[in-house]
């Protein structure tokens, strides 16, 4: 387990960073979708009625906030130095006039708009993970993140067919997913809350049994998916290995455990007690030992019920993604916003990208510390891109923009254009005979 | 529709419900027919008593093959009309009067659609496959038939998902619906279908749950504008004559079960932990004891213990300093003003937009889901069996009740076992069978406490 540095973080130094590096104009291309002002389908009001939220130092919490303009949206930001900044959603009316709108039991105040998101914490493993526990992660543990962008990613774009995710680093224990799509941000609470369940393996907690049940003949296809193409080979080449998931006594108890044939998880009890060092050293001992509990399980000899996915339930237990439920499956749920630095470990929110997740390092990322020190080496130099363009900053706003800002924003702009053809074409319609 | 007196025995007979679909209307428009005044509220009262008894069943937690056979009861035994080619008018005209007396509040609105929808579902599962086609086509989904191309490039993927569920796998000549995955949430949600591209491939078996979310998505929409209509003009305009019958058939038949409790048995801060030893049902008994022990609770759990408590009778400042002296022992005093008083202070209704929130019914509870490190949820439903056995012991249950509550549990009447449990702990009988903590918890202190006097408790009635 890596110790905790001493964290890079100091109140002070935000002022700085939302100075020189806090990518103002970007957060604002993203939150505009497209209604710029600059087409006649554009909907001015868009923007105003997004809510942000604020968290000031002493932990002053500041709902509601809205803002007209992109520079309205930086200077107070800049004025207030907020330590956390939340994006919620869309509302029917700007948020700082809703007052206004609830009316007794007709609530006229409501959002309409709001990404699909996701928030995994790696608190939620901890019962599958002996490296760290808590706030603490490593790079022992970091491969079950990866796992959760691959299965969750491949599955928001294949089965749900949604283009424009962005996946960001939560700043300390955790990855947040956003499904820009705007059907995604059209979806209902019902709605998310189904696309939340479609993706619940893991059910329970200390107060219940089984907390992996996959019955059936077969494995829905997008879970049959995610365990060939993903967890399989990150259970039995990685974690197994780094987590030493049967290397203890202790520890393959909680794996036999599972099994639900006292004579095959006896059998296997038998063979680990006696065998503690016998095997060659050359085979990592958690390796040779998930072979054996593999071949007994799935040799066919023992046809009892309960066994015939075992192999697949403990993998599943042991790498499947777990999503915070209750974020996904409410429009009006606050998510801290990218780019923002977190206050505990000093490290900044930067963008993940999916296709190089296996290569994130949560241990390299930039802290504000860096940043700051990066920018005084570099001089203050004009620089036409914004002065991030000279720190470790660069590369996480370059990511951002080119996979993900980019694309949307061209998205964004045909819809736009095509509603408005749309609207054009019927007027017209209804103007004729 | 046009309402006559009495006298005039008149009966146009031009829906266009009617026409299209013989037995399973969709109620998309009020039709032109003429009704009676007396029919007016006596089909509503009819209709009624069938949202009601579907409204009892579910709270009963019947499973799916109960409810359809209640509800076909229900049907046959309220819906019926002396001249047979009135059944369908009866149906149509009733619905759309319980429309007028159900769009009024929000309450009223959910409860009238959940039951309706419920309705619809169980009627459309009656339906031969012709009628059924006929419903689908209304809904434009007949068209939306996958064709064989498509079928061939994607029946492995088909078959995996019905095998998954236990049945076999689709043959050559199956029917499936390609509609976007938005419109079966119930399907998505359970991984009951192969989706793809945004697209969702509906079997035959499952159209129910497509047409029903159709069904109830339409009518959600139709609730509101009727809402609006009713305030703007119907009501001024039908002041004589529909509107008392409309407002009487709200406040006599109160239709939803709200669920809260009309009395406030007030308590105070010094007699909880007697009466959570004595009247609390295990639900909160350990969400209680989870917050002795370990000084706090995920947000899940301060939810339902913290409501419960509220329609027990404690009021904001215990509340507080209830949940002041448990918390502060794990977070200090100040993380505990600074983060936690505000929730209660919401839930009170006393804070944001000031909604006075209702306690969690069973129903509710069980169906919540509780995962790593929660506490809340409905034992007999979340609970292994070993851990629900200690906890039933260790509020007393004797080891002959624990085994038919056991029974009930496994064959997952969890209400049933939770009035059970109380039937051995209070040694007398709960015929209404529990459906609420705070039902639980009143009808316990009656029992323990029958002295005391109603009037000298805090009367407040329920919210509309």
């Amino acid at each position: 387990m890596i110790p905790q540095q001493e964290s890079d973080f100091d109140h002070n130094y935000l002022k700085p960073y939302y100075g020189k590096l806090f990518p103002f104009a970007d957060i604002f291309k993203w939150m505009t979708y497209g209604h710029d002002g600059k087409h006649p389908g554009c909907d001015q009001s868009y923007f105003g009625r997004r809510e942000f939220s604020f968290t000031l130092k002493g932990d002053f919490y500041l709902r509601f906030q809205s803002f007209n303009n992109a520079l309205e949206l930086e200077n107070s930001i800049k004025e207030k130095c907020p330590l956390k900044i939340d994006i919620g959603p869309v509302y029917t009316v700007d948020p700082a006039k809703r007052h206004a709108y609830a009316q007794g039991d007709n609530n006229v105040f409501a959002p309409v708009e709001r990404e699909l998101i996701f928030d995994i914490d790696m608190t939620d493993y901890d019962d599958v993970r002996y490296c760290c526990r808590g706030a603490d992660v490593c790079l022992n543990c970091w491969p079950l993140m990866t796992i959760a962008i691959k299965v969750i990613d491949t599955s928001l774009r294949d089965d749900f067919g949604f283009k424009h995710i962005l996946w960001v680093y939560s700043g300390r224990r955790g990855v947040h997913c956003w499904v820009c799509d705007g059907k995604a941000r059209r979806l209902t609470n019902e709605q998310r809350a189904s696309i939340a369940d479609y993706y619940r393996v893991y059910k329970g907690n200390e107060n219940s049994h089984k907390k992996v049940s996959l019955m059936g003949a077969a494995l829905h296809p997008f879970l049959a998916t995610s365990y060939t193409n993903v967890l399989k080979d990150y259970f039995e080449k990685i974690l197994l290995t780094s987590q030493n998931l049967l290397a203890t006594e202790e520890r393959y108890e909680k794996i036999l455990s599972m099994i639900p044939d006292e004579s095959i998880a006896s059998e296997l009890r038998g063979k680990w007690q006696d065998s503690r060092r016998s095997s060659s050293a050359k085979e990592d001992i958690n390796v040779v030992r998930w072979e054996q509990c593999k071949q007994l399980l799935q040799s066919g000899k023992h046809k009892a019920q309960g066994l015939r996915r075992c192999v697949e339930e403990i993998v599943f237990f042991f790498t499947y993604p777990r999503l915070d439920m209750e974020v996904s499956k409410h429009m009006n749920h606050l998510l801290k916003a990218p780019f923002c630095v977190h206050p505990k470990t000093g490290r900044v929110c930067v963008p993940i990208d999916p296709n190089q997740c296996d290569e994130f390092d949560p241990t390299t990322v930039p802290t504000l510390f860096q940043l700051l020190e990066e920018l005084n080496n570099e001089g203050l130099r004009a620089d036409v891109n914004g002065e991030w363009n000279g720190t470790s900053l660069g590369n996480a706003i370059t990511l951002f923009r080119s996979s993900f800002l980019e694309p949307l924003q061209k998205a964004c702009k045909e819809e736009i254009e095509r509603s408005y053809n749309l609207k054009l074409q019927q007027s017209k319609n209804s103007v004729g005979w | 529709m046009e309402i006559v007196r009495p006298q005039s025995h008149r009966n146009l007979f031009s829906s266009n419900d009617a026409v299209s679909v013989p037995s399973l209307p969709l109620y998309r428009s009020a039709p032109p027919l003429e009704v009676r005044l007396e029919d007016f509220e006596s089909f509503a009262i009819d209709r009624l008593r069938v949202l009601k008894g579907i409204s009892d069943g579910l709270s009963r937690g019947k499973k799916p093959e109960e409810m359809e056979k209640l509800v076909k009861e229900l049907w046959k035994v309220n819906m019926r009309h002396q001249h047979a080619s009135e059944v369908l008018n009866k149906d149509i005209i009733s619905h759309f009067v319980l429309r007028l007396v159900y769009c009024r509040t929000e309450d009223l609105r959910k409860w009238f659609l959940s039951m309706e929808c419920a309705l619809f579902r169980y009627r459309f599962r009656f339906l031969t496959p012709e009628a059924q086609r006929a419903v689908m086509d209304n809904f434009d989904l007949t068209c939306r038939a996958v064709n064989n191309v498509e079928f061939e490039s994607i029946k492995e993927k088909l078959g995996q998902v019905a095998r998954s569920m236990g049945q076999p796998s689709p043959t050559v000549d199956a029917i499936f619906y390609k509609v976007p995955f938005e419109e079966v949430p119930e399907l998505v949600a359970g991984r009951k279908v192969f989706i793809s591209q945004g697209y969702a491939y509906v079997a035959m078996n499952q159209v129910v749950s497509l047409v029903a979310t159709l069904f109830r998505s339409q009518l959600s929409k139709t609730l509101i504008l009727t809402n609006r209509k009713w305030t703007s003009s119907i009501r001024e305009q039908e002041k004589h004559r529909l509107t008392p019958i409309v407002e009487a058939l709200s406040s006599s038949y109160l239709g939803p079960d709200f669920s809260q409790p009309r009395e406030y048995a007030e308590i105070s801060l010094k007699d909880i932990d007697q009466v959570a030893k004595s009247s609390f049902p295990l639900c909160m008994r350990h969400l209680f004891d989870k917050l002795k022990e370990d000084h706090h609770l995920k947000h899940g759990g301060r939810m339902q213990l913290g409501l419960f408590l509220k329609g027990v009778g404690l009021n904001l400042e215990d509340a507080l300093a209830f949940w002041r002296a448990e918390f502060s022992k794990k977070v200090g005093l100040e993380k505990f003003e600074k983060d936690y008083s505000y929730n209660i202070r919401h839930n009170y209704g006393k804070e944001g937009k000031r909604t006075d929130y209702t306690p969690y019914s069973c129903q509710k509870i069980i169906s919540s889901t509780p995962g790593a490190g929660d506490q809340h949820g409905c034992p007999y439903r979340h609970f292994s069996e070993e851990n629900l056995r200690a906890a039933l012991s260790r509020m007393g249950v004797n080891s002959r009740a624990m085994e038919d509550v056991m029974d009930k549990v496994r064959n997952r009447h969890y209400q049933l076992a939770c009035t059970l449990t109380f039937e051995a702990l209070h040694g007398m009988t709960c015929d209404a069978g529990i459906n609420h903590p705070n039902q639980y918890f009143s009808d316990s202190q009656k029992i323990l406490q029958p002295k005391k006097d109603s009037s000298a408790q805090n009367l407040v009635t329920a919210r509309e």
